[in-house]
């Protein structure tokens, strides 16, 4: 199947189900709803199952028993949606279940908007639940890009037996780009053995059991530190994220996912009146690439994060630049998106700065 | 030499951790014996609440999940999809399962999704000291009614069997109780119709079972069986409100 | 006759018993009680039936189903 023009939202149904995941549940909410109706029809086609649920809430508490029963798989929603989920979430790190969870962010907070948004950034990065946890977080810019990491990400996710989020955004799933799916059959796709599931006992002589509950402070500190070297890991092999043009950038920009498509034009612009200006784009948001910063401090003269937000990566962009050199920040929300021109200004507003 | 009674192998090692005289126990030993002798201990997997009941993964000896407060029915209704030949079950209170996991009870239900749901309704929340539940009796004295349980403020209590039985997906509910021997054998009974109508693959099974709570009503464990008898059964008559399995022959 | 007597058995794990009394109220019979004199690893007085009222014991079983706490078991 070479390229086929489709929707973000369809194409990261396809790809979860070419990853091998045969159970998908859901609940409607803009802009994320043509993943449901898409795997409504696919699922039976593939033998696998497709079940709305009566709310988010219910969502992934079913994904918690799918995934803690050694499934793969997928759930989808739209930022209030993934605010219903956070306390299933903590449950399934914290009994350290796979699954994939994808936000295709919409404008908030509250009701909000139906327009695209980055402003679940926190929540997706810090643990919108309770107590110790982290999501391994990628952020694709391209429908190309989102097949690749929704694949990626059932295999980081029964790799490190955690959650794994795909955080798009309204524009991302809503528009249509050509996917070739057949690059995604060269990796590797064998699901791990997963010994520990709840299948029923059958002959193992030992009961497998999937529970977050210790009431045992000593054991519970010993399970968060055990948890948190799986992140540790996850920290050192999972970081993902693209530089362009920053060798001799004097600006250089911070975006992520359809953003950093509008920085790359605000590039192109400036390069015309001969501004050199870079970009960094992080695709693992969790774990936060720093790599990139420790690389370019040296000779940029600021840093311009852009987001569809009020400012929220900003913060991990201060830390990996440590105070080393400025950090400024351009963003529109509520569904507004910046444009490459008003990018364009801010970068010589920066260079009007001594 | 016969053994009229002996622990069934449906139970692990574990003791309870349940309050003197909790008929939590006695269901706890009814599911487990259900499984034991219908031959499915190897195929099953339970999904414990939150609540008294939270420890439940520690004593049925088949393979569990712990649920969120509520959430069981949800998360059953997750491993059956992956495993529908395997016999999935929920263990619950009524705080669990008629307060925070109403929705997830109803459209577990609504779906006939072919789970069996044991049902704990001691009209209390128990673990955590005594508050009132959506089952507490009208006038019952609670933690948060201290004055005893007033419609005008705090509502009705809620009938579950009534309530799902107006569901199509429900195969099989029944309302029974524990507070004497007989008792507790109609319940035994009850309970394998219901995994039976899991197994026949009927649809959705749930078993209300009326219990006590000695420590937070405050009387002792046969008082407590006894006002099970005098006040519960008058509100929650027990019985059969929906049955899909066809009569053994 | 008295074989058959000797055969028959009520064992209480005595340290899973919570002194609920339960079964002293189920046995119909009403030969069970609570040891005074003993105290488990629990602190609670274990049920028990007497040596000399074991003739009585039916073998029903009632004490057992009404246990909450698996504590007994039946033989005859």
């Amino acid at each position: 199947m070479a390229k086929v023009l489709m929707k973000g939202n369809e194409a990261l149904a396809e790809a979860a189900i070419q990853a091998g995941c045969r159970h998908y549940f859901g609940y409607p909410i803009t802009p994320q709803n043509e993943v449901t109706a898409y795997m409504a029809k696919r699922m039976p086609e593939v033998g696998g199952v497709f079940l709305q649920a009566e709310s988010e809430v219910s969502a992934i508490n079913m994904v918690y028993g799918a995934g803690g029963a050694g499934a793969r798989v997928l759930i989808t929603s739209s930022s209030p949606g993934i605010s219903l989920m956070q306390e299933g979430i903590s449950y399934i790190a914290g009994a350290e279940v796979p699954c994939v969870i994808a936000n295709i962010m919409r404008g908030g907070p509250g009701l909000g908007g139906i327009q695209p948004s980055q402003s679940d950034y926190f929540q997706a990065t810090k643990g919108g639940g309770h107590g110790d946890y982290k999501l391994i977080v990628l952020a694709p810019s391209t429908i190309q890009e989102m097949a690749e990491l929704v694949q990626q990400a059932f295999h980081i996710a029964d790799k490190y037996r955690n959650p794994v989020m795909i955080l798009g955004d309204g524009m991302l799933g809503q528009m249509m780009e050509p996917v070739d799916f057949d690059i995604l059959k060269k990796e590797e796709n064998k699901i791990e053995e997963k010994p520990w599931a709840t299948t029923g006992k059958g002959t193992r002589n030992k009961r497998n059991i999937i529970n977050s509950l210790e009431l045992d402070p000593q054991i519970l500190e010993k399970h968060n530190i055990e948890i948190f070297k799986k992140y540790q890991k996850a920290a050192k092999e999972e970081v993902r994220y693209e530089m362009t043009n920053c060798e001799e950038a004097e600006i250089i920009l911070v975006a992520y996912g359809t953003i950093a498509r509008v920085a790359k034009n605000a590039i192109e612009i400036a390069k015309r009146e001969n501004i050199k200006v870079g970009l960094i784009r992080p695709i693992s948001l969790w774990p936060f690439p720093e790599e990139p910063f420790k690389k370019t401090k040296d000779h940029v003269k600021a840093y311009l994060t852009i987001e569809m937000s009020m400012g929220q990566m900003i913060e991990d962009v201060k830390i990996a630049v440590n105070g080393q050199k400025e950090v400024y920040f351009y963003g529109r929300v509520g569904g507004m998106v910046p444009e490459p021109m008003a990018i364009l200004e801010e970068i010589k507003k920066i260079r009007g700065k001594k | 030499m016969t053994v009229v009674f002996q622990k069934t192998k449906g139970l692990t090692d574990t003791p309870f951790h349940y309050c003197p005289g909790c008929t939590h126990g006695i269901v706890h030993r009814l599911v487990a014996e259900t499984m034991e002798e219908l031959g499915v201990l190897d195929k099953a997997i339970g999904v414990a609440p939150v609540g008294c009941a939270v420890f439940a993964y520690e004593y049925f000896n088949c393979d569990m999940q712990e649920a969120a407060h509520g959430r069981a029915p949800a998360v059953a209704t997750g491993i059956k999809r992956v495993h529908p030949d395997k016999i999935v079950f929920t263990y619950q209170g009524d705080g669990d399962l008629a307060a925070i996991g109403t929705a997830e009870t109803v459209h577990a239900a609504a779906r006939g999704e072919n789970i069996t749901v044991i049902f704990i309704n001691n009209a209390i929340y128990g673990m955590t000291g005594g508050q009132m539940a959506p089952t507490s009796l009208i006038g019952q004295e609670t933690l948060t009614t201290p004055y005893g349980r007033k419609p005008e403020t705090n509502g009705y209590p809620i009938k579950m069997c009534e309530m799902l039985s107006t569901l199509e997906g429900a195969a099989y509910i029944e309302r029974v109780s524990v507070y004497d021997v007989k008792h507790v054998l109609n319940a035994k009974k009850a309970i394998k119709n219901a995994f039976k109508a899991q197994i026949n693959k009927k649809g959705f099974s749930m078993i209300e079972v009326l219990s006590s709570c000695p420590t937070n009503w405050g009387m002792s464990p046969n008082e407590a069986l006894k006002w099970i008898k005098d006040k519960m059964e008058q509100y929650y008559p027990l019985g059969v409100y929906k049955n899909t399995l066809e009569e053994e022959k | 006759m008295m074989e058959m007597m000797k055969l028959k058995q009520v064992i209480f794990n005595e340290n899973l018993c919570k002194s609920c009394e339960l079964c002293v109220e189920a046995c119909p019979k009403h030969i069970i009680e609570m040891d005074k004199d003993k105290l488990n690893v629990k602190g609670y007085h274990p049920a028990m039936i007497k040596e000399e009222n074991m003739e009585k014991c039916i073998s029903c079983g009632f004490c057992a189903i009404m246990c909450p706490d698996t504590v007994i078991t039946v033989i005859k």
